[in-house]
């Protein structure tokens, strides 16, 4: 991913901030800025997500692109959080520890990097909640 | 609106090309499919080309005018438009060229899909296959398309009675069918067995249960019906052609496992047509992945949610089952040219209905076929009927 398409997205990706759509209170991550319920007529604003959520589903990787090969196999999952959007993201555990329906929070890692003196991505995963 | 058929139809033999190029892989198909139609080349008004990424496989845009010049049509300044919906540009060609006929303002067109993607490394073409989901905010997460599909097959096992056997069915009834169509990428028959010591590529789908990475293309010729016999005596009619879009990522989707563009063009393409599914003889279903055709045949009504596995195991879905489901192998045992399979779908489907399929024809007068775009975002569904 180039520098600058990164970049723009830092304090979504750093953060989990994503928005909320005031008019019909529909939370979004990844964030949008046109409500796809009220369109024009909604009135978008940031929202800061607590971070905690459930597995709706989730696979193993075990093949992967060149950019994450050296770390499969890695489990990668639809969270759902815990004010209703759904995101795609690792879960850094053991692939036979992932389950659905487990409940996990989020935490700031390392996600990949532009070659071995590029950019580092860093990002959201999350960990499992004991 | 005027009817449209299909006159002729052509495709390369899928599977790795590696001493021909993109252009030839195109050129060959075409000329089979104007050979097919009896059709010259001076007669045709436009050109609709479906290509996912030839950008990024081959490194090279401006895929319309390269097809139009190699097909050596360019001195004929003919009208040649690329289409892309990732693995549904085929089909969405095909929707495109009917569309052209049916309003009147062309008559000789010719529909194709081309693919090239084994000029790249496996990685490589992974990481391509990708951009037909949400880079920013799957390919990012370290989503891969079958990593997308196996969380599909997950929450899809998690709800509904669906076996790790019934599913390597879907496998093993295409190959079948596979190791009967010459055109084939793989011709050999598998088992279960096969499918469940295949190394896992992303849980539960181990490599069986995924198509391969392929080189191929495929076109067709498409008349007003009304103008049909001039160039052949056994037209195909196509009776519908319907179009959905969906959420581009999976986790934005209202039900993980139902794939609402399928349910919405099925039902499009059922309305238009004025049929049911009682009247469809056999469908080829969009199988990236063996998880794929299960969620298709459910989602077009073919049966209710949940049942598409067991069907599959009693053999509803075989050459002599009641529904056919993927006569030519489908993507897993023909091969998934991603830009091409739209177009061979309708190849399929036209070569049943005119009685010439060979060792694979079942008696069929109506056919549908299902083309997906990603992990649903884009869904094109065609009937055609004899």
């Amino acid at each position: 991913m180039s520098v600058s398409r990164f970049w723009r997205k830092i304090p979504q990706r750093y953060n989990l901030i994503g928005t909320q759509c005031t008019t019909c209170g529909r939370h979004f991550y990844p964030p949008r800025s046109l409500c796809p319920d009220c369109r024009r007529s909604g009135k978008i604003v940031d929202h800061k997500f607590t971070g905690e959520g459930t597995v709706v589903t989730y696979t193993v990787i075990r093949s992967a692109s060149d950019q994450f090969e050296n770390t499969t196999p890695y489990v990668l999952a639809i969270v759902e959080l815990d004010e209703g959007p759904r995101l795609t993201a690792q879960v850094a555990c053991l692939p036979e520890e992932a389950k659905i329906g487990m409940r996990v929070k989020s935490v700031f890692r390392r996600v990949t990097a532009d070659g071995e003196s590029g950019t580092i991505h860093y990002g959201t995963k999350f960990v499992p909640v004991e | 609106m005027r009817d449209v058929a299909v006159i002729g139809v052509g495709c390369t033999d899928f599977g790795e090309h590696w001493s021909t190029s993109f252009r030839d892989l195109f050129v060959k198909a075409g000329t089979l499919a104007l050979e097919d139609a009896g059709v010259s080349g001076e007669k045709i008004d436009a050109l609709y080309v479906g290509n996912m990424s030839a950008g990024r496989f081959v490194e090279q845009e401006h895929i319309g005018a390269l097809i139009a010049d190699y097909a050596g049509l360019a001195t004929n300044n003919v009208p040649s438009t690329r289409v892309e919906a990732a693995c549904a540009s085929g089909g969405l060609a095909f929707r495109q060229a009917v569309i052209a006929v049916a309003s009147g303002m062309e008559d000789v067109v010719v529909a194709a899909g081309v693919e090239k993607m084994t000029d790249v490394g496996t990685g490589a073409s992974v990481d391509m296959l990708a951009s037909a989901a949400d880079r920013e905010w799957e390919g990012f997460a370290g989503a891969t398309f079958p990593g997308l599909y196996a969380m599909i097959a997950n929450d899809y096992m998690h709800r509904y009675p669906l076996t790790r056997e019934q599913l390597a069915q879907v496998a093993v009834k295409n190959h079948e069918n596979g190791s009967k169509n010459p055109i084939a990428q793989f011709r050999n028959r598998i088992t279960v067995d096969t499918v469940l010591s295949s190394s896992l590529v992303a849980d539960p789908l181990r490599l069986f249960d995924c198509s391969p990475i392929t080189d191929g293309a495929a076109a067709v010729v498409v008349v007003p019906l009304e103008r049909a016999h001039e160039f052949t005596d056994s037209p195909v009619k196509v009776l519908a052609s319907a179009q959905a879009s969906d959420t581009i990522a999976l986790h934005d989707r209202r039900d993980i496992s139902t794939l609402d563009a399928s349910v919405a063009a099925g039902k499009r393409a059922f309305a238009q047509a004025g049929l049911t599914h009682k009247d469809i003889d056999l469908v080829e279903v969009h199988d990236c992945f063996t998880i794929a055709e299960i969620c298709a045949i459910e989602d077009l009504g073919f049966c209710k949610k949940g049942e598409a596995g067991r069907l599959t195991e009693e053999g509803a879905t075989a050459l002599n089952g009641e529904l056919p489901v993927n006569t030519s192998g489908g993507l897993k045992a023909c091969g998934h040219p991603v830009g091409a399979t739209g177009i061979k779908q309708i190849c399929e489907v036209v070569t049943q209905l005119r009685g010439e399929a060979a060792g694979r024809q079942v008696d069929a007068e109506i056919g549908m076929t299902h083309n997906v775009g990603g992990t649903g975002a884009t869904v094109v569904v065609h009937i055609l009927g004899a």
